[in-house]
């Protein structure tokens, strides 16, 4: 058996591991990465970039669908259709550019990738199962970046009709009825998606709302627009299982209901990845189910790190990113420390949904501020004036504790509310910093001069 | 016109009164906002009370070393018609200054804005509770991470009470030892190391030893400058005719006095079997050389000092703890030793308490030589002199005997020829 040894071994090359290894790499650390397919994990392959790309394919389809119909803009159009195949290959091309050039950037910094899959033997010692080939693998410090995959549901189990994200964001022809168990935001994203490219879309949800981890005043532009958009929304109402015809048997407080669907499209959830390659044989502490990690990222064995999703929620590339550089600089010496103050989440909802530090759930005591997109010239170009950026402070010292938007391209003031709570900005470091005009960003400045009684434009 | 008073501000948790230690105006002094009126003294730290507004003093309360209740008016300063009573100034906590003189007044104690212009953040001061989050942009975490500062202790004059760049560097600033105990970041954790191998036989030998054996350590002072003058003229003339003889150190000499002295105590040249209850005196003198390694400490064994010359034992001795340290030593080499020598050179210290190696009954435990002034009876005389501290087993060996024995060290040790004379 091939042996090889190494200061730093990954295994994963999703979001958490590629960083933890490019980082390494420029820090001279001798560092073999272990990923099992393609590198860039989940958000590259079959999460964030697939679905934003069928997100925009989906805009654009409905964009010129309402320029074929009667609309404000004067713009005449004949009724456009879809090649989803083709958008799918299209896709597949940019998730190939993007996990390419990740292997690229990989390579430039000298880190190893091994293709297999990884079994870990003991903390230090790695067997990579390769094609009639196994290799051995002793490592310094080992990081755990597995990251997670969805959850199945004992009596919906995947299979033909019945598929997860992965699947969903691989459909070559638009399912005429989509059924969706779960509004959370992967589901409402790609069933948001399916009913703009035509798919006559049911959601099955057990809590009595969409999106139950948001406020249900920031979900509501949400719903509001599901309705618009025709789609059913069952909430109270629990997935039972296949009936013998194959629709999806639903159980809701008024009786118990089968929805015919072509596709039913399970999102309750995802886990982590921690079985079926000797982790548990390492007896590593847990938090429920997710590895326990202190401000290192170190779990309760030495030299034994873990980043990403099977360190918990919330469950984001970015995190991760952030945790395999921690990681890398730690090992190479550097003082570092998990200090971060604030990690956004977007929800690529129609509207947007972006959330950084505490709601007003949270902070109880905490002033809020809300200015609606309807009083910005920009958000009225758009024609979509749904929404609001919300801003929760600490009445004594006007802190920022926490900022919400809603709204129609809102994902891209993500970076400005979180560089706000990372630099402790106060309602008065935002309200006077002059945001250009005419932006959806100016938003941001109104509300927090109107957390100061000082709004100009409302 | 009008007279305003100031009062004695709360200067500290707990404080209920002070005393008054230094007056800085009089009456009829123009004062200005923020100077400094008094210092008055608590059990804690020296207090500096600053002037709340501009004005002309009219009337000071108090004498040196009267001790007054917080509250109590000290000054009464006459202003301009405009100004207003600072009700919540005066009732804020006065931040300490160590010294009366202060080189500048603090920041925490710069004027508050007045009520036409309202800001609505008030400076937190530090430190924070454990746990509470930093207010810091992430160049400033990472700055104060450098250096190993704790940001929960540094007060943040920013807004909010965030902590700025300007902060840090007023911490860098501080004089070393004026800040350090309080923003030092504090350290987390601990490390286990399992003690186990050479280590764990060390601890229950020690523990054995010093269970069982009641020590009694005596300490004297040897004068050992002829023995040094010997050892230098006999290391210059040690590679004449060609022989390739080893350098001589102390420890053949201390071998080869104390091989002397057993013959005439061979009590303690022995094995003490505490639990049939025997002793074994030992005719053979085999010499225990306590040795650090890496490892720890190992004891390999000089056998038969007896019946080796002074250049054999040097020879011998490099062997030996050659092979201690590089773990090459037999087990024939590290036992059976019948009375142990420990020296830690110059690190030998004044006075040390060494523990026996069991089941021995003594160990003799070398000091550090220095020069030292030696009263010779007409005057002082720079001497070199070296303390040797040895231990006992006191069931066995009485305190008289060791004193004796001591004695006999000491003046084989002051008199070296008498080490060679046979007799």
């Amino acid at each position: 058996m091939q042996q090889k040894t190494c200061k730093l071994l990954i295994i994963g090359a999703g979001p958490g591991g590629y960083v933890c290894g490019i980082r390494a790499g420029q820090l001279g650390i001798d560092t073999i990465v272990v990923e099992s397919e393609k590198p860039g994990g989940t958000c590259l392959n079959v999460g964030c970039i697939p679905s934003k790309a069928l997100i925009h394919a989906a805009e654009q389809f409905e964009t010129v669908k309402h320029a074929a119909g009667e609309n404000p803009l004067g713009i005449s159009a004949s009724d456009p259709v879809i090649d989803l195949g083709q958008t799918v290959d299209w896709k597949n091309g940019i998730v190939k550019r993007l996990t390419g050039g990740v292997a690229g950037l990989l390579k430039k910094s000298k880190v190893q990738v091994v293709e297999g899959t990884a079994r870990i033997l003991d903390g230090k010692t790695v067997l990579v199962e390769r094609d009639g080939d196994p290799l051995r693998i002793r490592c310094d410090h080992l990081v755990l970046a597995t990251g997670s995959a969805p959850v199945e549901l004992p009596f919906l189990p995947f299979g033909e009709t019945v598929i997860s994200s992965t699947e969903a964001l691989d459909l070559r022809a638009v399912p005429d009825r989509l059924a969706v168990v779960g509004a959370g935001y992967i589901g409402l994203e790609i069933g948001m998606a399916m009913a703009k490219l035509g798919s006559e879309v049911t959601l099955v949800e057990a809590a009595d709302r969409i999106l139950p981890q948001y406020d249900a005043q920031l979900t509501a532009p949400v719903a509001a627009r599901l309705k618009a958009l025709g789609i059913r929304c069952l909430l109270n109402a629990k997935a039972e299982g296949l009936t013998g015809a194959g629709d999806l048997s639903v159980e809701t407080s008024g009786g118990s209901e089968d929805i015919a669907a072509d596709r039913i499209l399970v999102t309750v959830g995802r886990r982590p990845v921690l079985d079926g390659f000797g982790v548990e044989d390492l007896g590593l502490d847990r938090t429920g189910p997710f590895l326990r990690v202190d401000e290192l990222c170190a779990t309760s064995m030495r030299e034994v790190y873990a980043i990403g999703d099977i360190t918990g929620e919330p469950m984001l590339a970015h995190r991760a990113m952030a945790q395999g550089k921690l990681v890398a600089e730690h090992i190479a010496g550097l003082s570092v420390g998990w200090d971060k103050q604030a990690i956004p989440a977007v929800c690529f909802t129609d509207p947007e949904i972006v959330t950084v530090g505490q709601g007003p759930g949270e902070a109880p005591d905490a002033k809020l501020s809300l200015f609606p997109l309807q009083a910005n010239g920009r958000a009225l170009t758009l024609e979509r004036a749904d929404g609001f950026v919300r801003i929760v402070s600490d009445p004594d010292s006007e802190r920022v504790l926490g900022i919400q938007a809603v709204g129609v391209g809102v994902s891209e003031l993500a970076g400005e509310f979180a560089l706000a709570l990372e630099m402790a900005a106060t309602l008065t470091d935002i309200a006077d910093t002059i945001h250009a005009h005419p932006t959806l960003g100016e938003t941001v400045q109104e509300v927090a001069l109107m957390g100061l009684g000082q709004a100009l434009h409302i | 016109m009008q007279e305003l008073e100031i009062k004695l501000p709360d200067v500290g948790e707990g404080v209920t009164e002070a005393e008054l230690v230094e007056w800085h105006v009089k009456p009829g002094d123009l004062v200005r906002e923020d100077d400094i009126l008094a210092a008055v003294m608590t059990d804690k730290a020296t207090v500096e009370i600053p002037s709340l507004y501009d004005g002309k003093v009219t009337w000071v309360g108090g004498e040196i070393g009267d001790t007054v209740p917080v509250g109590t008016v000290l000054v009464k300063i006459a202003t301009e018609a405009d100004a207003v009573p600072d009700v919540g100034r005066a009732a804020e906590p006065v931040e300490e200054v160590v010294s009366a003189k202060a080189e500048a007044p603090k920041p925490a104690v710069k004027p508050t804005p007045s009520p036409a212009k309202p800001v609505p953040v008030r400076t937190v001061g530090a430190p924070r509770a454990e746990g509470a989050r930093v207010l810091a942009s992430p160049a400033v975490r990472k700055r104060a991470r450098d250096a190993g500062i704790d940001l929960r202790q540094v007060p943040g004059r920013g807004p909010g009470g965030r902590v700025e760049h300007a902060d840090l560097d007023a911490v860098f600033a501080a004089p070393r030892g004026a800040v350090s105990g309080a923003v030092r970041m504090r350290a987390q954790g601990m490390d286990e190391i399992k003690v186990v191998g050479l280590r764990r036989k060390i601890a229950d030998r020690m523990a054995l030893a010093n269970e069982r054996i009641p020590h009694i350590t005596v300490v004297e002072e040897v004068d050992v400058t002829a023995l040094e003058d010997l050892r230098a003229t006999m290391n210059q003339g040690r590679n004449q005719k060609g022989a390739e003889k080893p350098k001589l150190t102390l420890l053949p000499f201390l071998t080869a006095m104390l091989t002397k002295a057993l013959r005439d105590h061979p009590e303690m040249n022995a094995h003490f079997d505490d639990e049939a209850g025997v002793i074994h005196r030992h005719n053979a003198a085999h010499i225990g050389i306590a040795t650090m390694t890496d490892g720890g400490l190992i004891v390999p064994v000089l056998r038969h000092a007896e019946a080796l010359g002074l250049f054999e034992t040097a020879g011998e001795i490099t062997r030996l703890s050659q092979a201690a340290r590089t773990g090459k030593a037999t087990r024939e080499e590290l036992t059976g030793s019948t009375i142990t020598i420990t020296s830690l050179g110059p690190l030998g210290a004044i006075v040390t308490t060494p523990i026996i190696n069991h089941p021995e009954v003594a160990i003799i435990g070398i000091n550090k030589m220095a020069m030292r002034p030696h009263w010779d009876g007409s005057q002082f005389v720079p001497r070199k002199m070296m303390n040797i501290s040895c231990s006992f087993d006191h069931r066995v060996i009485d305190g008289w005997d060791a004193a004796v024995f001591v004695q006999r060290l000491k003046t084989l040790l002051e008199t070296p020829a008498l080490i060679f004379v046979e007799d």
